[in-house]
């Protein structure tokens, strides 16, 4: 088995504010090995953002709070190391890729410069030309000719910025790259140029990567792991072949499965799971997903479900399958 | 089916833009019948101008050329006083859920303005009462009658929106991307309203979207754009069967399939749209096309029909 490079342990997070607290992310477990790509799915206000924002401790100041849990990294726990040293490891050994590349560049400066950026600040022996040329070569990387380093963000096309953030997250050839849904914002041509991309460069960093979406196709393509989050929680965890192609599933799950239209099949009407996402300030009692679940039994609004290890890879977290 | 006359056609529309660095051709010749009760799934890319053609087709813009002719007659030459009264069958669901709602009006206010704007009742009472008819229609609980749109979620907002445009009956409704900002399962939930509507009300529906899985469910005919140009038209089964055209081709491969047997990385389209300002004649897709040739850009290209109905405007695959 390969080596182990990220491993979070019972991680929850609560976002406090005068009104109320926000339960975000409640007793995750997650880990990574390198070289690895996890797919994060679920839907918007699953704890997705909040879970990988933890990991480089960039949660809101006094707002977001982590109230339990360990995350470790190469065995150092993150959550102990001060400031300091958190912002050489951002960047330098974990980047994040957000989701909406039209607000995470700055407009008032040339794409060039804002990647040499972050290569001026990880790696301060390099010379000016040296770092010019590492620019150089990352544009070339990420298919956007060199000469255009100069332009302006406004001058590049949706695809393109993605590309230009992308070439910036992979500057200093992060272990771990965190994705933030980095295509959902693009085409779908463009979406599977991306894709392709990203999954190239992995493979020649080898670079782990945790990609963050709520489109099961995207995972298909690119995940060898797969985490399903809802409320907080990981509901169901396991290799790709254990979610698309095992037999048992997480009744979320299979309402994930069914909303997606399939272009393959042949189905007039989609079974969508109905109703929304509890409120994160008042999760209801026993498993979150009751209120919304077609195969609700008592227990499952008394007792929280406990994780269940279907084999060694794959784990649901459901009452269904108790043995 | 095709000796019926059709709910809307249009007849080579042209919508041009001016821009400072020449024309903008973002609805150039497009040719389509809609019949009633059917819906017409339009598919592209973003800028190829489909929701130019959209708003074109209910005079939201003003079209540069052509004809759009609804019921029998060519609403692009109604005046100001006629389309008021032709508004109540036109109607369109907007993309953004979170734009398209007055952020100072409450929930039924909102639904209540075309009511009030068309004059279809006089009296208060009448009002509220199709307000809360509407509200059921679409699944949004009496509840939520007096909250903001900032209170509610996107899959409810998009449904104020589609409550608000089957608020004075329309018979043809532009669906512009209603889903595409909405989660999977919402956007589900969505798209199985819609088709219910459609059922109970016999609506006919032109639904603009750049993915193509969520036509396929609710299309009855599909028309591929690319830069303003329909490039290939076919009903929905023809066409996800038996794609003709590079392009759709392409976009066809281009969705992730959630499905590990269908992993497939190689066969990606290369480039992006090229600028719709003053095009080329011939194939606008050719820059981007595997198979271009010279045959290609030489003269526009007309679609042809190559089987029953399935169109399609290509030098090389387009012939019979």
């Amino acid at each position: 088995m390969a080596e182990k490079l990220l491993d979070i342990k019972n991680l929850s997070i609560e976002y406090r504010t005068d009104d109320a607290t926000y339960y975000a992310v409640n007793d995750l477990n997650l880990s990574l090995d390198k070289g690895e790509t996890l797919g994060l799915v679920g839907e918007t206000g699953a704890g997705k953002t909040t879970t990988a924002l933890s990991i480089l401790r960039l949660l809101p100041f006094r707002i977001g709070v982590i109230t339990s849990g360990s995350i470790l990294m190469n065995g150092e726990d993150m959550l102990a190391k001060p400031e300091s040293e958190m912002r050489k490891i951002r960047g330098k050994e974990i980047s994040m890729i957000f989701q909406d590349p039209m607000t995470s560049l700055n407009p008032v400066y040339t794409v060039g410069d804002q990647i040499a950026e972050v290569i001026k600040l990880h790696e301060e022996k390099l010379t000016k030309e040296q770092v010019d040329k590492k620019v150089d070569n990352l544009f070339l990387m990420v298919g956007i000719p060199a000469e255009r380093k100069t332009e302006y963000p406004h001058q590049f096309s949706g695809g393109m910025k993605q590309r230009v953030v992308i070439a910036m997250a992979l500057a200093c050839e992060p272990q771990l790259l965190l994705a933030d849904e980095p295509t959902t914002a693009l085409d779908v041509t463009i979406q599977a140029q991306v894709l392709k991309m990203m999954n190239d460069l992995k493979q020649k960093l080898n670079t782990a990567m945790i990609l963050i979406t709520h489109d099961l196709g995207v995972v298909a393509e690119t995940c060898d792991k797969v985490a399903i989050m809802y409320a907080g929680e990981i509901i169901e965890n396991g290799t790709a072949e254990d979610i698309f192609e095992g037999k048992d599933h997480h009744p979320y799950t299979v309402g994930l499965f069914g909303s997606i239209p399939d272009i393959t099949s042949k189905a007039k009407r989609l079974s969508p799971i109905n109703g929304l996402m509890p409120d994160p300030a008042d999760l209801p009692k026993g498993c979150r997903f009751n209120p919304r679940c077609p195969k609700c039994m008592d227990i499952c609004r008394e007792k929280a479900p406990e994780v269940i290890q279907m084999s060694d890879t794959h784990t649901i977290r459901c009452h269904l399958f108790k043995k | 089916m095709m000796d019926q006359t059709p709910l809307i056609e249009t007849v080579n529309l042209k919508k041009y833009f001016k821009t400072g660095r020449g024309m903008l051709h973002a609805v150039d010749n497009v040719n389509f019948k809609i019949y009633k009760g059917e819906t017409l799934g339009v598919v592209g890319e973003s800028g190829c101008g489909k929701s130019t053609l959209g708003r074109t087709m209910i005079r939201l813009l003003e079209a540069t050329d052509g004809q759009v002719i609804f019921n029998g007659k060519d609403i692009l030459k109604c005046s100001k006083h006629e389309m008021m009264d032709l508004r109540k069958d036109l109607q369109i669901i907007f993309q953004d859920p979170y734009a398209s709602l007055n952020p100072r009006m409450s929930v039924s206010e909102i639904i209540a303005e075309p009511l009030k704007v068309c004059k279809i009742y006089n009296n208060k009472k009448d009002i509220d009462e199709r307000v809360f008819e509407l509200m059921e229609t679409v699944g949004l609980a009496e509840r939520f009658v007096n909250a903001y749109p900032h209170e509610l979620d996107g899959g409810r907002r998009q449904r104020i929106g589609v409550a608000r445009a089957l608020a004075v009956d329309p018979k043809f409704v532009v669906c512009d991307e209603p889903v595409s900002a909405l989660d999977v399962s919402i956007q589900a939930q969505i798209l199985n309203l819609l088709m219910d509507l459609q059922d109970k009300f016999g609506l006919t529906y032109m639904f603009i979207t750049h993915n193509l899985s969520v036509v396929k469910h609710i299309s009855s005919e599909i028309a591929v754009m690319y830069l303003g140009q329909c490039v290939e038209k076919a009903p929905t089964d023809e066409l996800f069967e038996n794609p003709v055209h590079p392009y759709t081709q392409a976009l066809l491969k281009a969705i992730p399939v959630p499905n590990l047997k269908a992993r497939n990385m190689q066969s990606v389209l290369r480039g992006e749209v090229t600028s719709p300002i003053d095009p080329k004649p011939g194939c606008r897709f050719a820059a981007r096309c595997p198979y271009a040739s010279e045959e290609c850009t030489k003269a526009e290209l007309p679609l042809e029909e190559i089987s029953q109905g399935h169109f399609v405007a290509c030098a090389k695959f387009g012939h019979k």
